[in-house]
């Protein structure tokens, strides 16, 4: 923004020494008085969402209840099958000497079944939730 | 001998190697946000490898071993607990808390709630879990310190790890700390990684589990010492035996000074004191802390008792909630420059813990096969640093141990380093001024208290003490991020109700525990991790009081959960560290401008 609001300045002064100068010395100088870059009209419904009209706050609650569907879904189904093994293996104990490939049930259960589990679960909500972002702004831009 | 200088030059390699690297780095560190919040420019990438080196503590690198070794498969939950703890932070918390422009959790609570008395309240348990999470690194660093250099005392290490981390926190703050710790995950990587594939070759070549006389990890009876065994035991250790045996000892054992064989049968427990030297020959059974699996099918298998459930729920709970609530964890994602970025940060976390946690679990299967006699010393801990010598003898093993220990001391480093940055970020925010200056005198108590601490203290289990910080972080601070960011109806008198009771409860055990290790293990197991009825309590406590007092529910609620949940692409966050510190030309863009992408 700063180098915005220096510009005008700088003509400015520019435009005076043109005054005090004979005419023939005089250069076109550019005046900005506006960055027309910058966005001329602020988008109607982004402003309906910060100040809070019922249809903005609706739009709001609506995005917040779908991330946090998701995100409980993702969140239940790692931490029922997490709660389960405990429970399964203390209710089950032959469950113990089953071995495969030479390594025991219970640790590749705990110790590397577990480490994928996690990954897809993230990579799933972050994924849903990056869509419905963009299906928010979407919504907000059209 | 040369596998101590091995090991010192190691050590001192990665301290150096960190100074330098902090240094470079901290040349580019000189406002206050540069200090607390690195600008947040920080690349996901990165900072997802800062985020797991500062995540990956001694309770990781030496701990996880540690109990593997002891406690077998239950032992499990801990390397997956610490990772899951990151799916809650970004299924719930990540984007959110990025988008509410608080950088620190005090300032979110501030920020999301409106109240100064919440905002103390939250910093003074910051600055507890803090120095409570800090004192087992630098315990852990003495440990692993007196390993290397023989006799040194304990002390050693803890002030030199403290030093360091001061010295280098002052030059840069965050901004350094970013970059030390995005290398100290791809060390950590190598120091475990490397040794565990070269002692697995090692392991494979001389036959595996079929060559030796060593007992099968799932046989129904007690490990056995692979080769004759001397050790002395330094604290005080309570014995059990699965299988009668028969060892020479000169020290004191059951109160009564012993010189010569000694005879103990099966089933039977001892008290050996410190001091006491025992030997054993080759092929006997290995006699193991009481309280541990004794025999090998006890310790493969996971839980068998109903105890052991208990404890197993407990640990499980802490574990997951306790993460998002811990304080050096949550300022690093301030360093992200926007919600989505945080998202994705938490994922790439998600993969390089998990490919990290692979290794110490198979180290600690290995060392219940080569270092049995930790199990008699109780000093399970030191698995990783001496399982290559035990492996592989001479030049090999000296040099993988060196590369382990040079690991146990990053780790160290990088946690305490991200730790003391936040919680004297929070002191220099919340009870000074918040200048440069304040951060470095913040710094230097932030550091000279758990030194205090680690020095006084008794040391424990590394990951047990970590446990308790997990309890206290998911009873504290997780209710209060998890409501803050999904529930429109909390207030802050709620919020206060769920601190008290919630960290209280902890607390209280924390001192009933203490009490209890030193006069004899009386208390139940819900003592040593009580997430179990303190994290529901805590929850419940926030929710049914702020149904009472409606009235509290700030006026711009509205707005905030707006900014929390609104995507970044609209540009509606307000970065609050901006407001309060940022130079005039930032805060004037902060007044005027939507900064859209």
């Amino acid at each position: 923004m700063s180098k915005h609001t220096a510009g005008p300045g700088r003509e400015e002064q520019g435009g005076r020494r043109a005054y005090s100068d004979p005419p023939s010395k005089t250069r076109r100088k550019r005046v900005v008085l506006a960055d027309s870059r910058a966005p001329v009209t602020r988008l109607r419904t982004v402003v309906e969402l910060e100040e809070q009209t019922s249809y903005g706050e609706e739009l709001v609650r609506q995005l917040i209840r779908e991330q946090l569907k998701d995100a409980t879904l993702a969140w239940g189904t790692v931490v029922l099958i997490f709660l389960a093994l405990p429970a399964l293996f203390f209710l089950v104990p032959q469950l113990s000497e089953v071995t495969v490939a030479g390594v025991g049930l219970p640790w590749l259960a705990l110790g590397l079944l577990p480490f994928p589990l996690l990954f897809v679960a993230g990579y799933w909500y972050n994924h849903r939730a990056e869509r419905h972002e963009r299906a928010f702004v979407a919504m907000v831009e059209k | 001998m040369s596998a101590h200088i091995w090991a010192l030059s190691g050590v001192l390699a990665i301290t150096v190697t960190t100074f330098l690297v902090g240094w470079r780095a901290s040349r580019l560190a000189s406002t206050t946000q540069d200090f607390l919040v690195a600008r947040r420019t920080v690349r996901s990438r990165r900072n997802a490898a800062a985020v797991s080196g500062e995540y990956l503590s001694a309770a990781s690198f030496l701990g996880v071993a540690g109990l593997v070794l002891k406690d077998g498969a239950d032992a499990l939950w801990y390397p997956v607990g610490f990772t899951a703890g990151y799916l809650a932070l970004m299924l719930f918390v990540a984007a959110p808390l990025r988008r509410s422009g608080a950088y620190t959790v005090p300032d979110f609570c501030e920020a999301r709630l409106g109240s100064r008395a919440l905002r103390g309240l939250a910093a003074v348990f910051v600055v507890f879990i803090g120095i409570l999470y800090v004192v087992p690194q630098l315990q852990a660093a003495g440990l692993a310190l007196s390993n290397v250099v023989p006799g040194a005392p304990t002390w050693w290490g803890a002030a030199g790890v403290a030093i360091v981390v001061i010295v280098n926190v002052f030059g840069g703050g965050m901004r350094a700390i970013t970059v030390v710790q995005a290398f100290q995950y791809w060390f950590k990587l190598f120091a475990i990684a490397a040794p565990t594939f070269v002692l697995c070759v090692v392991f494979i070549g001389k036959g595996g589990l079929q060559s030796s006389e060593m007992t099968g990890l799932a046989e129904e009876l007690p490990p056995t010492f692979t080769s004759a065994a001397t050790m002395t035991v330094q604290t005080p250790v309570l014995l059990q035996v699965d299988e009668t045996v028969k060892f020479a000892a000169r020290g004191t054992i059951d109160d009564d000074p012993v010189d010569g064989s000694v005879y103990w049968t099966a089933g039977e427990t001892h008290e050996v004191d410190a001091g006491t030297t025992l030997s054993f020959s080759q092929g006997s059974s290995v006699p193991v802390v009481a309280g541990a699996p004794v025999d090998n099918a006890n310790w493969f298998a996971p839980v068998s008792t109903r105890d052991d459930l208990f404890a197993t729920y407990s640990l499980i709970l802490a574990l997951f909630l306790g993460t998002m609530g811990l304080p050096h964890v949550l300022v690093r994602f301030y360093t992200n420059p926007d919600g989505r970025a945080a998202r994705r940060t938490t994922l790439h976390v998600l993969v390089l813990l998990s490919l990290f946690y692979l290794f110490p679990i198979m180290l600690g299967a290995l060392s219940r096969l080569y270092t049995p006699e930790l199990l008699v010393t109780g000093r399970t801990d030191t698995a990783v640093l001496l399982l290559p010598t035990k492996i592989a003898p001479g030049l090999l093993g000296e040099i993988l141990g060196a590369i382990t220990t040079a690991g146990a001391f990053a780790a160290f480093l990088s946690t305490s380093s991200g730790l003391v940055v936040s919680v004297s970020g929070v002191l220099s925010t919340d009870v000074l001024r918040g200048r440069v200056r304040d951060f470095r005198f913040a710094t230097a108590v932030a550091g000279g208290v758990p030194l205090a601490l680690a020095i006084a203290l008794r040391q424990s289990d590394i990951s047990l003490t970590v446990g308790m910080s997990f309890a206290l972080a998911a009873s504290t601070f997780s209710p209060i991020l998890v409501l803050g960011v999904w529930w429109r109806k909390l207030t802050w008198v709620g919020a206060v109700a769920g601190i008290v009771v919630g960290g209280g409860l902890v607390l209280t055990a924390l001192v009933i525990s203490t009490i209890s290790g030193l006069t004899g293990d009386w208390a139940p197991g819900v003592i040593d991790q009580p997430a179990l009825i303190t994290v529901p309590a805590a929850f419940l406590t926030v929710i049914l009081v702020s149904k009472m007092t409606p009235a509290k529910i700030p006026s711009d609620v509205a707005q905030i959960r707006l900014r929390m949940h609104a995507p970044d692409g609209l540009g509606l966050t307000r970065d609050r560290a901006v407001a309060s510190f940022g130079t005039a030309e930032e805060r004037s863009r902060l007044a005027d401008g939507r900064h859209r992408k």
